[in-house]
């Protein structure tokens, strides 16, 4: 296990460097920069803020220079935001969208695992149709869809939720549901599907011929192997719940590193661009990690592939 | 199993009661408490006055800060009178005795002299610099062609009284001094946290802020809301009735005109173009269209063919129905633009030598070689991704090929690509606007003289750039505002840009917030204002 904890982490530099390389020219190949604004700043002005920034540097000193502070763990200074820098902005943005992704997960989970088991135990019936039905829905409508109707319903005609911010507990609600939505719809899906592949097995038989409780047989035998295809699905789906939140975090103004991912690839700012991509990078490869040992604690088969 | 799912509808059930409960909603608690909400567009780049530019920076920083003279015309500000040289070129302002920063320090001449001197610094590169080359060698200071700040017309003469000496006399110079590139910033909390010609140092965060204004910096939550509230110090606290004032970076119109709705915002920075309407029928209560200071208009390349014809771009110009445009297309409250200036800048009549004239702009299109349009080459109308700027530019684009038998390609580009490529010259028409720093026609003007930093159209005149000049040193102000007019009225025959429409200034507000007056550089002293829960 310590082997193979120690060969992901060595894998997570060729895909690092690639990463930030990749981005490193590719913001810098977009017209426009970030000094570009609709009043013109002099050319004194612009002068001193490329001096100031390291940005009258030919590009592959700029390239090295950024390389080392990376390992440093300094992501530079934000161009849009002077008094901050990318360490700043990223430490206070993460735990936002980390707790929005946190609320997310556990109420895609949740409400897909409970439908999922609910739809299995009485295949193509009403108890399957209506679960299984909603979560089509739910896969096929996109959070800029979900978002508005459920700020139209529950913030305008209702009032019980505010239209957009993160202040307040219930300012979490109607984001967590959007971002939620389609992942426990895909759950429910899923879980749904496995459970019906191992409800018919022979262990499960005899289980219920030994004379097991119903709750018994399905949350001990049955679900422990139906999960399986959830785990592993659950590693890169909290790695996109995470990073890929900016639609919501965008429809509800909310102050995540999604919305702050986007602000930075209008505002031509590249430090703040090319730390983020480091920082969600390096998130997906611990996340795809993570699941990967989960897995082999639950199923020894995997473990021994690997 | 049933449990679970009972237990998981129990909580739905709890959690919908507690919603279905009537909620106070932000804007009542505020009415209650005295506590401003106000949607102010995009996160401001930093709230230090000589590195910020943009609305929403602004409107933070004039409550927080507070220059010479007070946002009203003539009023005082953190100067309490002020004498003028008879050759209009020395200005002595006398400060008020009981003016402190938010610390308790009294604001002295001396700060002024710092704040000037760190804003005209080389190094520090403020974008907004050139606002105080109006001072005598403040220009040659700030491209460091003169190292000594002692030559640059700004001295204390003693604790309480500041002298500035002015290059040539400028009789705009006190509504110029409104803008916050004049604004003080307290020299030992600049020098606590760095050099004084540092930028982006620690000294604008929340726990370091020291201001001069009615209020002073309480919390600031990236991308979120920044929280001002009373400054105890502040000379004029009585008259200051609001606690705290909360400013929302709510980019997206659509989703701030819904904060509106929701009842979390007291007034909103803008309101979408298609909602507009419905305000108008329905609540114009809440709805506020303010005569602006900005202009709309299409920049044209004078360097490229045809368009280096005054001929042809007098056609496009008179080709256009602006009334249409405004009734019709935009519809809310734009006024047709027939001169680049709008017209409630004080006594300036903008003059307005040209009006719609189709049979006119046939025969001049005919006269430069294209008649009924005939082998004119397709040009492209350059705009950003904007709801308004697509609207006017398909109806233009309609106008164009009606009148002149001419096809004018749109092409719709990002907010940086676009402002690349115009200052690049990259472009034969483009969609601009220009919004005043001050009240005062020099705002508009000035920047059409030759090699103006925002004079992208390549467009040039000696006489032009020569009756800028004057005006800005006449002391007269009836023989100054006709130069400017005669000015102008070159711009306006040559036509390097095409005035389109005069933006209104839009917000929605509540009924409970009283003293905001319409402003024409849309400025709201909050000192001033205070909210009044209405009876219900």
């Amino acid at each position: 296990m310590v082997k193979f904890i120690i060969r992901r982490f060595f894998e997570l530099i060729p895909v690092l460097l690639i990463a930030i390389s990749i981005t490193f020219f590719m913001v810098r190949l977009a017209p426009g920069g970030p000094f570009t604004a609709e009043k013109s700043f002099s050319e004194e002005a612009i002068a001193r803020l490329n001096e100031h920034y390291g940005l009258d540097k030919p590009i592959l000193v700029q390239y090295g220079n950024y390389l080392l502070n990376v390992v440093k763990g300094d992501l530079g200074p934000s161009f849009q935001y002077p008094s901050r820098t990318v360490n700043e902005i990223i430490s206070e943005s993460f735990p936002v969208s980390l707790e929005l992704g946190a609320w997310a997960m556990l109420f895609a989970i949740v409400v897909g695992l409970v439908s999922g088991i609910v739809a299995s135990l009485r295949p193509n019936t009403i108890q399957d149709h209506v679960p299984m039905g909603i979560a089509m829905t739910g896969i096929c409508m996109p959070s800029f869809v979900l978002g508005p109707i459920l700020i139209l319903v529950f913030g305008l005609w209702l009032g019980w939720f505010n239209a957009s911010g993160w202040e307040t507990a219930s300012d979490r609600v109607l984001p967590v549901i959007t971002l939620g939505a389609a992942y426990a719809a895909y759950i429910a899906r899923l879980t749904r599907g496995s459970m019906l592949e191992v409800l018919p097995s022979d262990y499960i038989r005899t289980a219920r011929a030994k004379g097991l409780s119903e709750k018994a047989v399905i949350l001990r035998h049955t679900l422990k192997n139906a999960l399986l295809p959830v785990v592993s699905f659950l590693g890169p789906a909290t790695a996109g719940i995470i990073t890929g939140s900016f639609v919501v975090e965008t429809i509800f103004n909310i102050p995540g590193m999604g919305r702050m991912f986007v602000l930075g690839a209008f505002n031509r700012d590249y430090t703040l661009i090319l730390g983020l991509v480091v920082f969600f990078a390096l998130l997906v490869v611990v996340f795809n990690a993570f699941v990967d040992i989960l897995l082999g604690l639950l199923n020894p088969k995997t473990r021994q592939h690997s | 199993m049933n449990k679970t799912l009972l237990l998981i509808a129990a909580l739905s059930v709890l959690c919908i009661a507690a919603g279905c409960a009537r909620r106070e909603t932000r804007v009542e608690a505020g009415n209650r408490d005295q506590i401003l909400h106000l949607g102010n567009l995009s996160e401001p780049r930093d709230l230090d006055p000589h590195i910020v530019t943009g609305v929403s920076a602004c409107n933070i920083l004039s409550a927080l800060l507070e220059g010479l003279v007070a946002e009203e015309p003539g009023k005082s500000g953190a100067a309490e009178r002020w004498d003028v040289s008879s050759d209009g070129m020395v200005y002595t302002f006398h400060l008020r005795q009981n003016a402190k920063w938010s610390n308790g320090d009294p604001v002295t001449a001396d700060d002024f002299v710092f704040s000037y001197q760190r804003i005209l610094s080389p190094a520090l590169g403020s974008p907004y610099a050139y606002m105080l080359h109006v001072l005598k060698n403040a220009k040659a200071f700030n491209t460091g062609e003169l190292p000594d700040f002692g030559k640059v017309g700004v001295k204390a003469i003693d604790f309480q009284t500041l002298e500035l000496t002015l290059e040539s006399p400028t009789p705009s110079f006190l509504s110029q001094l409104n803008h916050w590139s004049w604004f003080p910033v307290h020299p030992p909390t600049i020098l606590k946290h760095g050099a004084m010609d540092e930028m982006g140092t620690k000294w604008t965060a929340p726990e370091n802020y020291v201001g001069n204004g009615p209020f002073k910096l309480k919390s600031w939550k990236q991308n979120s809301s920044i929280v001002v509230e009373t400054n105890p110090h502040y000379w004029d606290r009585d008259t200051v009735r609001l606690k705290e004032i909360h400013f929302y970076p709510i980019g997206d119109h659509k989703i701030e005109e819904r904060s509106f709705r929701a009842g979390q915002l007291h007034v909103t920075g803008t309101i979408p173009l298609e909602r507009v309407q419905y305000y108008k029928d329905r609540h114009p209560e809440l709805l506020r269209l303010d005569p602006y200071l900005r202009s709309y208009y299409y920049l044209l390349n004078v360097s490229k063919p045809p368009l280096n014809d005054p001929r042809v771009r007098k056609a496009l110009a008179l080709s256009i129905d602006r009334e249409k445009i405004a009734r019709y297309v935009t519809r809310s409250g734009e006024q047709p633009a027939f001169s680049f200036t709008p017209p409630h800048i004080g006594n300036y009549k903008p003059p307005t030598p040209f009006q719609r004239d189709i049979p006119a702009a046939k025969q001049l299109l005919a006269e430069a070689g294209y008649p009924n349009g005939e082998g004119f080459p397709e040009l492209t109308l350059l705009f950003h991704t904007s709801d308004l700027h697509t609207r006017v530019a398909e109806v233009i684009q309609q106008m164009w090929k009606e009148t002149l038998g001419i096809h004018i390609e749109l092409e719709n580009v990002e907010w940086k690509v676009y402002q690349s490529r115009r200052k690049n010259k990259v472009y034969e028409i483009a969609r601009a606007e220009w919004v005043a720093d001050y009240a005062d026609p020099a705002s508009f003007l000035e920047i059409w003289q030759t090699g103006g930093g925002n004079n992208h159209s390549g467009w040039s005149s000696p006489e032009y750039d020569r009756l800028i000049q004057k005006a800005s040193q006449t002391l007269d102000e009836t023989q100054r505002l006709e130069t400017f007019r005669q000015a102008e009225t070159i711009l306006l025959n040559e036509l390097p840009i095409i005035p389109l429409l005069f933006l209104p200034s839009k917000s929605l507000i509540q009924p409970s917030v009283k003293g905001w007056k319409p402003s024409i550089l849309d400025h709201h002293p909050y000192k001033h204002i205070y909210l009044e829960a209405q009876e219900r």
